[in-house]
């Protein structure tokens, strides 16, 4: 049992040990119990702050951005915003319209936030003792329970009974699963060089490897990000609640709380994204030039303590950054349609997560020690794991990635989509003109004019 | 067989049902109070029915029980984001009525407040069209510079919406003094400002995504659906009525008609925003060639045209805006009929929609460019 929570769990610093040493067994209270429940309580609390200050941020990123000062009332600068924004939430009329299916109804926004906020517990928020569980699947799992949200979409669409709902839901249920293929596709790359599912263990293999996997993997990136925006229903991908056409989508029917239940689990899902692309592609809490044990070469970082604080701030500040795009791309970027988002997942991002993994698996066994039947032999074992070589063998990556799979991938893609309705717009244009014209001359022929499809 | 059966509706694995949906008459993006019934298979649109009447008060009943002079303020009312271009229709109208020559420097501002309100019109369109698509920052964008403008027209007339700008014969006041370099700062930002919109959209993938290929209506569809304004011009006719039947000083200006070519959501975007330039244009000669001299012609108090019967139109930011009106030689107009036409212009919706998606047709309300005022008079 303990040996189980041991591979599971960091140990807790010492003065969480001190301070349960009344108990008996010292240990396991302080490390299976008392020390995990702190975290969780730490991370839900800065999570669900940071997302409420992240509607703050948002609004007033879009409101510089669109020429306007954006809340300014509450506080200074509109600070405590959110504060009146919960309370208002909180304090309103709790309403369930009458045809709703009760029980699913209440139930939906509830799968919704529990399956954005469960992921918190394995993202490496810091080195050392600031992830809550260091499962060793930890990406899988980020990967399957962020899919469970899904779930509370497409019950508050049906729940709700309204025509608005059920089309907001249907929308992000094919989308979400969509886009989820093509996110778990890109990753793989990444995966390949990391050779694990451990979310530390990614970060410290981009540490011996000795390069971020950005730099490795860019295509895996730009189809993460793509599928990330997608997949948290953001805009331009944010269809499931496309205002000008369905109100408000899956949503339409929620108020008060209910509705902030689900504000909250996209603004955290956006979090979560964010930190696994962090993770996975940026490099974690590392900063070029900053070690565990140095800090641009300046001198040695001797308290492990400064160290982890120092790597959480990294690590909150690339988020950070991540978010201000989503932020960006939200506020200058049309809608996409309905059908214009299938094909993007289906026609783009899928391809090009699967011809990335092929590639990048042909660039990795070339580049196998020749006694384990590579070519090149630009990799060598290190603490029983296969790292590049000390630059040959991070350019031949990076090369690879950069010079060759972009180029074949977009040979690729275009073959895919020439035909494709939204790929030659010109050429479709006129198509659908010719269309129209023969459409209007059998009209013109026929006589009477068929009636055409009246509603009422 | 198999294909028979597929085509009766029969043999599909599930029930398939056609879903009735109800957007508006309160719905984000109709616009106004406009009621737009939808049948949906799946998110495609299989049958169209626009239900309008929400706004509806009767201007053109009222017309039959007001003086001539008392009307005016009604119009302002119809397509309430272009007060003043209804203005100039229903007071040409009516001097039509009267053969009242106006004064030269009374036509110039006229023709500089008209251009200023089709920009104004324009922008507000360009922003809830974007906004409709998903790019709600150049709604913003729009709206600073159509401020700008209504602050010209508040100093000048009073008013910021309804603007009340022309009297029968002229105009009440002449301009302030202010207003011919307020004029002239505006047309200095516009051209940049355009050109932002122009850089968030005309290049941007999704934007060409959502709108070309989009409810092509080819020219003799267009003329058939007797579409005017910006619609129409879309297509490729080059109809427009301040070329075609001259009023007021346009026959004094240069200015270009620019056309589409094919008729879909993207062209009338690209003929709006020429047109928008070249209303920048046409106000810079206008502003130009300003004459001196009074600002209204002599006009009886109580004004009892001959009798007698008028039809005059002119080209309103959405369209051919007409009045048609018969005197009978009383105080009140015995008949008075308006084109209005954000209402023809509508008609087209229904066949423009079918066959495409949920969010073309958003989109497509936003390319007619209608207000429901005017569309329920």
């Amino acid at each position: 049992m303990q040996a189980i929570l041991t591979t599971l769990l960091f140990v807790a610093p010492d003065w969480v040990v001190s301070l349960t040493r009344e108990r008996r067994p010292n240990a396991f209270w302080a490390e299976y119990v008392v020390w995990p429940l702190i975290q969780i309580v730490v991370v839900l609390f800065i999570v669900l702050t940071l997302v409420a200050y992240l509607v703050y941020l948002e609004r007033k990123v879009s409101a510089f951005m669109q020429a306007r000062l954006g809340p300014m009332r509450v506080g200074p600068w509109g600070l405590l915003q959110p504060l009146a924004d919960g309370i208002k939430l909180l304090i309103k009329e709790d309403i369930i319209p009458i045809k709703a299916d009760r029980a699913v109804f209440i139930v939906a926004p509830i799968i919704s936030v529990v399956a954005a906020l469960v992921v918190l517990a394995v993202i490496p928020w810091g080195a050392t003792w600031a992830t809550i569980a260091n499962v060793n699947i930890g990406l899988l799992f980020i990967l399957a329970v962020s899919s469970v949200g899904v779930l509370g979409l497409v019950l508050a669409g049906w729940g709700s009974n309204s025509k608005y709902s059920l089309l907001g839901a249907l929308r992000s249920s094919a989308q979400m699963v969509s886009y989820e293929i093509g996110m778990g596709l890109s990753i793989i790359g990444a995966l390949m060089f990391a050779r694990t599912l451990s979310m530390s263990g990614i970060i410290d293999a981009q540490r011996l490897d000795g390069m971020w996997y950005l730099m490795f993997q860019p295509l895996g990136f730009l189809v993460y990000a793509i599928s990330a925006l997608g997949e948290t229903n953001r805009a331009p991908f944010d269809l499931p609640e496309a205002e000008s056409e369905l109100v408000a989508g899956y949503h339409t029917e929620y108020s008060g709380f209910r509705w902030a239940l689900f504000f909250m689990a996209e603004y955290s899902a956006m979090i979560v994204t964010s930190a696994v692309a962090v993770t996975v592609f940026l490099g974690g809490w590392m900063l070029p030039g900053v070690t565990g044990t140095s800090l641009f070469g300046l001198g040695p970082i001797s308290n492990p303590t400064l160290h982890t604080f120092a790597s959480i701030i990294v690590f909150a500040g690339k988020i950070m950054l991540l978010i201000y795009a989503y932020m960006w791309f939200r506020w200058t970027w049309p809608r996409y349609r309905y059908d214009q988002l299938m094909e993007l997942g289906w026609k783009w991002m899928i391809p090009a997560g699967l011809a990335n993994i092929v590639l990048t698996g042909i660039w990795y066994v070339l580049a196998l020690p020749k006694s384990q039947g590579g070519v090149f032999g630009l990799m060598q074992e290190e603490r029983g794991r296969l790292i590049p070589n000390r630059w040959a063998g991070i350019v031949y990556f990076i090369v690879t990635a950069f010079v060759v799979t972009i180029p074949i991938v977009w040979g690729l893609l275009v073959t895919i989509n020439r035909r494709s309705r939204d790929f030659n717009l010109h050429d479709q244009r006129q198509l659908q003109m010719q269309l129209r014209r023969e459409r209007l001359e059998k009209m013109l022929q026929e006589q009477p004019r068929p009636a055409e499809t009246g509603v009422q | 067989m198999q294909d028979q059966q597929l085509a009766k509706g029969q043999e599909t694995l599930f029930d398939a049902e056609e879903m009735v949906l109800n957007m508006g008459p309160q719905h984000p993006s109709t616009h106004g109070v406009l009621r737009v019934i939808l049948k949906l298979d799946g998110e495609t649109v299989v049958g169209l029915d626009c239900d309008i009447g929400f706004l509806h008060r009767g201007v053109e009943k009222i017309g039959e029980a007001d003086t001539y002079a008392m009307i005016t303020p009604y119009w302002d009312r119809l397509d309430y984001v272009a007060a003043v271009s209804n203005d100039l229709c229903y007071v040409e109208g009516v001097e039509k009525m009267l053969q009242v020559e106006v004064p030269k420097r009374a036509e110039y501002v006229r023709v500089i407040l008209t251009e200023l309100q089709r920009i104004a019109s324009h922008l507000l369109w360009l922003g809830t069209h974007a906004m409709d698509i998903g790019a709600v920052t150049v709604l913003l964008y729009c709206f600073r510079e159509r401020e700008e403008i209504l602050k010209i027209f508040e100093d000048f007339i009073g008013a910021r919406l309804t603007a009340h700008a022309f009297r029968i014969g002229g105009l009440w006041w002449d301009t302030y003094p202010e207003f011919e370099p307020r004029v002239r700062d505006f047309l200095k930002i516009l051209p940049g400002r355009i050109d932002e919109y122009e850089t968030l959209l005309n290049a941007n993938r999704i934007w060409l995504q959502r709108t070309v290929g989009i409810g092509i209506l080819p020219a003799e569809e267009a003329i058939n659906l007797s579409l005017t304004g910006p619609a129409l011009r879309g297509s490729g006719v080059k109809y427009d009525v301040r070329k075609a039947q001259p009023y007021s000083a346009y026959a004094d200006f240069n200015f270009e008609i620019p056309v589409g070519e094919n008729g879909d959501t993207y062209d009338r975007y690209l003929v709006r925003m020429e047109e928008m330039k070249q209303s920048a244009i046409i106000i810079e000669q206008a502003l130009d060639g300003l004459p001196e001299g009074p600002v209204m012609a002599k006009v009886p108090k109580i004004i009892k045209p001959p009798v007698g019967e008028v039809y005059h139109s002119i080209e309103g930011p959405k369209g051919e805006l007409g009045v048609y009106m018969v005197s009978d030689g009383t105080g009140k107009p015995y008949r008075m009929r308006i084109r209005p036409p954000s209402y023809i212009n509508l008609q087209s919706l229904k066949r423009m929609s079918i066959g495409h998606l949920v969010a073309d047709v958003v989109a497509l309300i936003g390319t007619l460019d209608i207000v429901l005022g005017e569309v329920d008079r």
